[in-house]
């Protein structure tokens, strides 16, 4: 590396910006709307600009790239995209716009691999085709679909009207199902185009289409070579060990994988369009329903971007330093939650039938106790609110009986905490340490299984542990902290094998480095004892300052970004007009197929556990 | 040495193995009989197996513990007993993320004129998610959420959408579900009673009695005690057939053998008639 | 004895043979067959989505369904006798369930965990979300919440076991799967260009010529909502079941299968009202009691077959 390059590579975004308007003066011009960041490139010079963001700036880390249509504002749509260094520091925005009715844009999956999935939801959601893109299949509805449903002009079976809340549903709110509005009495709607006779499932065909399926023989070599079939396995969407509703078509020589290509969209349940016509604070509840293992940090990063559009505006207050407490508090609660799960899970796919889940799962339950009593709900927490909480915690951890029944439990809080954090979770860390960590058969299953190199690992966009167990020492926590990570005291876990084995260690740090973090915030509880959560008023349906944002945390399972945009109304709307959500799961697996590859098939589930996957997230 | 790791792995799970009958030796064969034990059992200390015999024992729920929501109704003040906490502002309805609250303002017959009175009420509990914002957001404290999860149907069309009579509970219910909250509540209110009313006593003049633990009710005022089919749910024979012995009807019960299974619920229908026979006398 | 028809046997005029006078009564045989059945309800293991891991929960050391002799989580259909639909049904996924449910061997029963499978939940609206399995497959009880809590799912799971300990071996209604032939199955759906129920064939051969005719399609004329004469007392469920019966409409099977439902439940509502009468004390009835009278009920039910028949 020239050192002009690692000079490059240490300017700040701002010098970036201008390096990139100084070397592509025609094709770079900055994003001069209200609210909004970055450079728009030039779509036919987009992948050669990127190319020199990543290589001369450094800019090696794709995060997020996702399309917006402004129909009704501009004509046109737009990718957008948020590069990051590995080193840490904030994003370059970039944008490329294209017409709606033509809409095409080059496709970056040479610059960045981690754009392949995407870019391929881009093409299915709306309609964008990428030039150059090697694969680009529908991937999140069926081949044969009709239309793309996130263009704003697409209105789904049960449409009703573009923005919550609806109208029908008050004053004059007689009780009227969706099914009775349908003259098919469910949810669909078929274009007017219908051809009858071609109503058979093409969706099927078209996954197994080049995948060679019945072909003979492959390897007839000498008599010491093992004569294999080349074979295409189908594996879920239901299926035992995919963790939900994934699946996998695996092309098998033998039992050697050649090559493996995931499937989902069986749980694609449409968060983004129903998120855009919702309110901002409706979002709330359906974040939890992303990553469902770990609420609270989907509530947090979701809080944090709209956050961010709303300090643009003059009546916001941030949230006070207890609420910032309290937030950290159940995140990193839920970071161990979602580990213990991970763990539970991973031995489950290497074979060790639900011993090692259930002894996770009841230690996870000692904390869902907790946020039950805290939040209401073990799982759907819904308790980040915009500038706050939805309320500090409970005096006491207390139930009143009302059943027949019913038994009571009653503990203080502060005490409960105390000791869930001081005693019970370092022990049940250290209990599946000495459970797992030295056996011998969970080593030889996972060591040198599954490796991808830190390279790989970046180009592929991979986050969180995956990202760090390759040895890439990349938290957001640290690289662009949020909240109060700033003055607290943590390592980032890394590991540099970047097999399975690590991936499950790294958890253990991770787990660790939580409960360091949750120590320490033990006393800050003490300290703001009584001190508001809300600085400002808590409002329901608040007017967002026009703009886009992006706020992304350290989920347990990797970074999780959510880009939203606030537009269509000068005074500052109440419903997002894009809100996305880059998510890890969904990212992470763009790197199964190249790590599954000349591994048995028995080690795909191992592998694919190790990713730590949740399909709430990866189809949304 | 190979295989030591499979041994202490082996460890692990023979610990938790015994520290189960360690824990019943503990208890003196009490680990299931005792209320206090069960706390003990369910906390942090717990050691070996801690099962929730449900049915024979619930966890109770926590008081901020969220299923669907129910609306509140007056059952203390007598001259507006039955009467709905809610004045159809629809602010429920609005801050609802999957829109499954439908509210049918009230209004008057004669005038036209809207009265803060739902005509009619319901919620989609096939849609609702149990997120609690129309209970968070509520101005009059007069949506709440219920802790009764016990609610599997066999038939949903006819039972999953709740309308304003399956809906109404009265306030002292609340009260007996979440004391905390509640008190919080009133003490924000200035007074145990409506908003409205507090309101209405202060231009009067009068200050409402400030809320405190003390003179917290429970029990609804004056009430008959009449068990009734609340709702079509009770009627309906498999849902009636439920399967965890409940509180027993009140003795005075001469027929409906069904509602036996239902919760105390004060005869709303009566009360209304009631108030009705009030008016049409007014 | 392999010939007896067992809707015979419960014929007080049926000649028991001597060898098992006084030994056999179909009550008790129906007893045990329930109380096997019930006792070792093994469910599939499929997940869909957050309900799943309230499912997973319910089956761990905290609430332990193996109380229940449900623990036997069997990753094949073949294997199973329950489904707990546990999430939102996509469109994309339904398609796999129908077949599940289609291979699994009967007496088999599905259970709806959640808002999403048992109506839509909160995703409803969107465009790949099937608004509730049971516009897909039967289902036996539906259980509420978002997600239903692990002692929510748990009521579901006795409640369906209540509902095997009301069925009768006598009733032909309640095991369809002794009668003459295999069942038919339910059919797959197909991905076209939105999701195709093969039962709604017609109807949508029907909105397909409205539109190549260019006249307005895929809309239903609703009549408008009027309000109740007593509003503040309204129960406006007329409304409510409306979508149900539009669906069955379309459906002859299914609007067959409603109407036997409708009249299974008419006669064991007159049943218990008889019941009611009958008794003076204000307790529930026992379940002996009731059993009384579901008997009296379907040896009426025989007769009247036997009457129609002959
Ligand atoms: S709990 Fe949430 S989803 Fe349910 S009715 Fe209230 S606001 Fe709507
Ligand atoms: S009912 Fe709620 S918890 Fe269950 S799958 Fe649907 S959204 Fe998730």
């Amino acid at each position: 590396m020239t050192d002009k390059a690692t000079m490059l590579e240490q300017v700040d975004v701002q010098g970036a910006v201008a390096l990139l308007k100084q070397q592509f003066p025609d094709a770079v011009k900055d994003d001069s709307r209200q609210g909004y960041s970055g450079v728009i490139v030039n779509k036919d010079s987009l992948v050669e600009v990127a190319t020199y963001m990543r290589d001369q700036l450094g800019f090696d880390y794709l995060s997020s790239a996702t399309p917006v249509d402004y129909h009704g504002i501009e004509d046109s749509m737009e990718m957008v995209y948020h590069a990051y260094r590995t080193t840490g520091g904030s994003a370059l925005v970039f944008k490329a716009q294209t017409d709606r009715n033509a809409a095409e844009i080059p496709s970056l999956v040479e610059v960045w691999p981690g754009a392949d999935f995407q870019e391929r939801e881009a093409w299915d959601l709306y309609g964008i085709k990428f030039p150059g893109h090697p694969n680009l299949k529908r991937i999140l509805l069926w081949e044969g679909f009709h239309g793309h449903p996130m263009r704003k002009d697409w209105h789904e079976a049960y449409y009703e009207e573009d923005h919550k809340p609806f109208e029908s549903r008050w004053p004059e709110g007689w009780v009227r199902r969706a099914e009775e509005m349908n003259v098919y009495g469910k949810n669909v709607n078929y274009p007017a185009d219908l051809d009858l006779s071609k109503l058979s499932d093409v969706s099927e065909e078209t996954l197994y289409n080049d995948l060679g399926l019945g072909t003979s023989v492959q390897h007839l070599g000498s008599d010491d070579q093992l004569k294999t079939d080349r074979l295409v396995v189908n594996m879920g969407p239901h299926h035992p060990s995919t963790h939900g509703v994934f699946r996998m078509i695996v092309t098998l020589d033998g039992e050697t994988i050649e090559s493996l290509e995931p499937v989902m969209g069986y749980l694609h349940r449409n968060h983004e369009k129903i998120g855009e016509r919702n309110t901002f604070l409706h979002n709330m509840p359906f974040t939890d329903r992303l990553d469902y293992i770990s609420s609270m940090s989907n509530n947090l990063g979701y809080a944090l971007a709209v956050e961010q559009l709303l300090a643009k505006g003059a009546r916001y207050s941030p949230p006070t330093y207890r609420a910032e407490v309290i937030r950290v508090l159940m995140v990193e609660l839920t970071r161990i939650v979602n580990h213990y799960w991970a763990i539970g899970f991973l031995l489950n796919d290497l074979g060790a039938f639900f011993t090692p889940a259930l002894y996770a799962i009841a230690e996870r339950e000692k904390i869902l106790d907790f946020f039950e009593a805290t939040a209401g709900s073990r799982m759907m927490c819904n308790y980040m609110r915009f500038g706050g909480v939805f309320k500090d915690l409970p005096e006491r951890i207390r139930s009143v009986a009302v059943k027949v029944n019913d038994m009571v439990r009653d503990y203080n809080t502060m005490d409960y905490l105390t000791e869930l954090i001081n005693e019970r979770i370092p022990r049940s860390i250290d209990e599946l340490d000495t459970f797992l960590t030295d056996s011998e058969i969970i080593k030889s299953r996972t060591i040198g299984v599954g490796y991808l190199p830190p390279d790989m690992a970046i180009a592929y966009s991979a986050a969180g542990p995956l990202l760090r167990a390759s040895g890439v020492p990349y938290d957001v926590r640290r690289a662009e902290p949020y909240s109060i990570y700033p003055e607290l005291d943590f390592d980032v876990a890394v590991r540099y094998n970047g097999d399975i084995y690590d991936r499950y260690i790294i958890r253990l740090d991770e787990m660790r480095e939580s409960v360091r973090i949750l120590k320490q915030l033990l006393p800050r509880l003490e300290k703001t004892h009584g001190q508001e959560i809300f600085a400002g008023n808590k409002q329901h349906t608040p007017r967002v300052p026009v703009g886009e944002s992006y706020g992304r945390v350290e989920n347990p399972k990797g970074e999780l970004g959510y880009y939203v945009v606030s537009a269509g109304d000068e005074k500052g709307p109440q419903n997002p007009w894009r809100y996305h959500v880059r998510a890890p799961s969904y990212i992470n697996l763009t790197a199964l197929g190249p790590m599954c590859v000349g591994h048995k098939v028995a080690d795909v589930v191992a592998i694919l556990g190790s990713i730590d996957i949740v399909l709430g997230e990866t189809d949304r | 040495m190979y295989g030591k790791g499979i041994a202490k792995g082996l460890w692990v799970t023979f610990k938790h193995f015994f520290a189960t009958y360690v824990d019943d030796v503990r208890y003196a064969g009490r680990k299931y009989m005792r209320q206090e034990n069960f706390g003990v059992r369910q906390g942090l200390n717990t050691q070996g197996a801690f099962t929730v015999q449900y049915p024979d024992e619930k966890i109770a729920v926590p008081e901020r513990f969220r299923f669907v929501p129910f609306l509140v109704t007056e059952d203390q003040d007598a001259s507006r007993m039955g009467e709905d906490w809610c004045t159809s502002c629809g602010i429920c309805a609005k801050v609802c993320p999957p829109q499954c609250i439908w509210i049918v303002r009230g209004t008057n017959p004669e005038t036209g004129r809207p009265v803060p009175q739902p005509e009619a009420f319901f919620i989609d509990i096939d849609i609702c998610m149990n997120c609690g914002f129309c209970a968070e957001f509520c101005p009059f404290d007069a949506i709440k959420m219920d802790h009764d999860y016990e609610m599997a149907s066999y038939d949903r069309t006819r039972h999953h959408i709740h309308d304003k009579q399956k809906l109404s509970k009265p306030s002292s219910y609340w009260k007996s579900i979440a004391p905390t909250t509640a008190l919080e509540e009133a003490a924000a209110r200035g007074g145990w009673e409506h908003s409205d009313i507090i309101k209405s006593m202060k231009k009067a003049g009068q200050t409402p009695v400030p809320p405190t633990k003390e003179n917290m009710t429970f029990e609804p005022a004056k009430l008959v005690e009449v068990a009734q089919p609340v709702a079509v749910a009770a009627v309906e024979a498999p849902a009636a057939e439920a399967p965890a012995p409940k509180r027993a009807a009140a003795p005075a019960a001469p027929a409906a053998p069904a509602a036996a299974g239902e919760k105390k619920k004060f005869d709303k229908a009566a009360m209304l008639e009631k108030i009705r026979q009030r008016k049409s006398e007014k | 004895m392999a010939q007896l028809d067992l809707r015979e046997l419960n014929n007080t005029e049926f000649p028991i043979p001597d060898e098992m006078q006084g030994n056999v009564a179909i009550t008790s045989l129906s007893k045990l067959y329930n109380w096997t059945r019930r006792s070792s309800m093994w469910p599939l293991l499929f997940g869909l989505a957050c309900c799943a891991i309230e499912m997973i929960a319910t089956a761990a050391s905290r609430y332990d369904l193996s109380r229940f002799g449900m623990e036997v989580m069997r990753a094949s259909p073949r294997q199973s006798d329950l489904m707990i639909v546990s999430g939102t049904v996509t469109k994309k996924m339904v398609v796999p369930i129908v077949r599940l449910y289609n291979q699994m061997p009967e007496p088999k029963y599905v259970l709806a965990m959640g808002a999403c499978a048992s109506g839509g939940g909160p995703f409803k609206e969107g465009y790949n979300v099937v608004s509730g399995i049971d516009m897909y497959v039967p289902v036996d009880v539906y259980v509420p919440g978002c997600p239903p809590t692990p002692q929510a799912l748990l009521y579901g799971l006795i409640a369906l076991q209540k509902k095997i300990d009301g069925q009768s071996l006598a009733n032909m209604d309640d095991v369809p799967w002794y009668g003459v032939g295999p069942s038919e199955p339910t059919p797959v759906p197909i991905l076209g260009p939105d999701i195709i129920d093969p039962r709604q064939m017609d109807l949508i051969r029907r909105q397909a010529e409205l539109a190549a005719k260019g006249l307005p399609y895929g809309v239903r004329e609703l009549p408008p909502l009027k309000p109740v004469s007593t509003p503040v007392l309204s129960k406006v469920t007329p409304k409510a079941a409306a979508p149900a019966a539009a669906a069955e409409a379309d459906d002859p099977a299914k609007a067959e299968r409603q109407r036997k439902r409708d009249e299974a439940l008419a006669r064991k509502r007159a049943g218990e009202g008889a019941a009611a009468v009958a008794e003076a004390a204000p307790a529930a009835p026992a379940s002996g009691e009731k059993k009384k009278f579901d008997k009296a009920a379907m040896l009426e039910q025989i007769r009247q077959r036997k009457a129609s028949k002959g």
